[in-house]
């Protein structure tokens, strides 16, 4: 029986001619990535040299990237430190994939990975982060894990018992409606799927809708693959993964690709016409809680967040941009953008887009994180609505648990940045 | 070895890491220092893990998808500091590896039921409750997890296969 792409990727890092799911194999890692959090990792991995008499000494300095987006600049004392110690452990490590706080190579992780060329097709991917799933846009199997988890990648250069996992297919044919993104489609399948529908499985992205999608929806997609539970998002990669690794990530060798067997077993089938599809939203307080954006239209909104690893990208502003052009934000209304990359902001800014957002009322928000996850940057007041194109609306996720936050696209954020209340864009 | 202990907690499905540790509480890493933000915004239950009302082993029935959205450790050390027993319908994948990494004591359940305040005997194969003589069955967690737990966590498990490495040069 054929393999699916999580199946050969896994087999060809464990070193074995094949493996099928529920097999348990111990696959070599081929980037290991870690942002603020590498605080955490190093004091676990320090504690795993204790007694041994042995040098704590990662297994391979130029396969680790580490990358501050969570917490920049630091909102605290306490962040602080934890950025210096972990600046002074890469500079004794050796390690050269560190991205700072700087506008000449910062950003948040899940783009700085990409945009730099870090990930290839077929590599093995883990990260100190559950959204690493983005990675798979590239066609790579890539996957979140602990901090714990991370100190034994550091030391080992391999992930130790992973079980292989089951893949669930999705065909998404047709073409996107106006002001319906892949936002939309991951939003819905996630609806569909429900928050643990896809948990311990990935998810392999398939149908003429994904080979006309561009990298950054495809980031978009294997991004909130997780919020169904996927332990992977994965789309085969094509002309459009070497277009972007070539143009976009300066990339100048060929990649090799990793494809699934025609007769590759899969345990679900999903197909969708995205022809079909409607902007979406999904209401506090799980990410699953999906309905067609009429379903929310008119709720007042107090905060609108355009940004993340999941909708900070060129394309992302430029919707908004469009849309907000020579028009005003509505009074009581903040609306924040977080860039993804510096490389994006400035693109942005260069293309005028950031002058006519900034125009219309809204806030340009230094590359990063921001108020995705209730650190700094943004947090919202008791009673408070937020709109966001970020990627969860768990209870106090932004901050404060006596808020709601929403999830839509671009289009949709946008669109009801101008009126004040959740507004359907077309 | 079957042990009994009450249930302190109960909660529904999708309880996120959001909920058991609040993202703005994440700039705090150490084991040492995380149980204090145990479940931040539920101020009453979290009170009485700081003022060590609720005993070790006290027990937390959940529903499925225990520990989703967010891969931070703190979610599993904050409870592992107060040594709370997980039982729940379901886990997220990456909570149960931290879990097993850690030591958390984590019990898949798919059929439980059960109140605060219900005593529970964490049995092989079963949880009974003592309070309404119900069985559940519990699913084992796969072989290769069970040599972590058994080597005391991820930690000295990593350390044994970077002794036998240097050992063997």
């Amino acid at each position: 029986m054929g393999m699916t792409i999580a199946e050969k990727i896994l087999a060809r890092a464990a070193g074995l001619p094949a493996v099928e799911a529920g097999d348990v194999v111990e696959p070599r890692v081929d980037l290991a990535m870690s942002h603020e959090n590498a605080a955490l990792v190093i004091n676990q991995f320090q504690e795993i040299y204790q007694g041994t008499g042995l040098e704590a000494k990662v297994w391979d300095p130029s396969k680790i990237a580490i990358i501050f987006d969570h917490r920049i600049p630091a909102e605290s004392s306490k962040t602080a430190t934890n950025q210096k110690k972990v600046r002074e452990f890469v500079a004794k490590q050796g390690i050269r994939k560190f991205h700072d706080i700087r506008g000449d190579e910062g950003g948040i992780c899940h783009q700085i990975l990409p945009e730099n060329g870090y990930v290839r097709p077929g590599a093995v991917v883990v990260g100190t982060d559950s959204h690493t799933t983005s990675h798979g846009a590239l066609g790579a199997f890539a996957f979140g894990i602990g901090a714990t988890e991370m100190a034994s990648v550091w030391t080992l250069g391999s992930v130790l018992n992973v079980e292989v996992p089951g893949t669930i297919k999705v065909v998404a044919n047709g073409s996107f409606a106006p002001f319906v993104s892949p936002k939309d489609l991951i939003l819905y399948l996630v609806g569909k799927l429900t928050a643990e529908g896809a948990n311990f499985r990935v998810i392999e992205f398939h149908g003429d809708a994904i080979r006309k999608m561009s990298t950054s929806g495809r980031l978009v997609l294997c991004n909130m693959s997780v919020e169904a539970g996927a332990t992977s998002g994965i789309v085969p990669p094509d002309e459009e993964t070497s277009r972007y690794l070539r143009e976009e990530a300066g990339v100048k060798d060929n990649a090799a690709f990793v494809l699934p067997d025609a007769d590759a077993a899969y345990g679900q089938v999903i197909e969708v016409d995205v022809a079909q599809l409607i902007p979406q939203v999904a209401f506090p307080h799980t990410v699953d809680n999906v309905k067609p954006v009429d379903a929310a239209a008119g709720t007042k909104v107090q905060q609108i967040v355009l940004g993340s690893c999941t909708n900070g990208r060129l394309d992302d502003i430029e919707v908004a941009a469009k849309i907000l052009k020579g028009k005003k934000i509505s009074k009581g209304v903040r609306m924040l953008i977080f860039p993804a990359s510096w490389r994006i902001y400035k693109d942005a800014l260069k293309r005028g887009y950031l002058a006519d957002l900034v125009d219309a009322g809204a806030v340009i928000m230094n590359s990063g994180c921001g108020c995705c996850l209730g650190v700094h940057q943004g947090a919202l007041g008791d009673g408070e609505v937020a709109l966001s194109t970020t990627n969860r609306n768990f209870k106090g996720r932004m901050g404060n648990p006596n808020s709601e936050v929403y999830l839509c696209s671009p289009a949709v954020a946008a669109a009801s940045a101008v009126t004040g209340v959740i507004t359907d864009p077309r | 070895m079957a042990t009994s202990a009450k249930v302190v907690l109960k909660l529904g499905d999708d309880i996120s890491t959001d909920v058991i540790y609040p993202g703005r509480f994440m700039a705090t890493v150490l084991p040492t220092e995380t149980p204090q933000y145990a479940f931040a915004d539920m101020q009453e239950f979290n009170a009485k893990l700081k003022k060590k009302e609720i005993p070790a082993d006290s027990v937390v029935v959940a529903g499925k998808n225990f520990g989703c959205g967010s891969s931070r450790e703190q979610a599993t050390s904050t409870l592992k500091g107060y040594e709370l027993t997980i039982v729940a319908k379901g886990f997220a994948r990456i909570f149960l590896q931290n879990s097993i990494n850690l030591g958390l004591q984590t019990i898949v359940c798919p059929t439980i039921e059960a109140s605060e305040g219900d005593e529970l005997e964490i049995a092989s194969g079963e949880v009974v409750s003592k309070t309404t003589g119900k069985r559940f069955p519990t699913l084992p967690l796969p072989k290769a997890r069970q040599a972590i737990i058994d080597a005391g966590g991820l930690i000295p498990y990593t350390r044994k296969r970077v002794l036998a490495a240097k050992s063997k040069v």
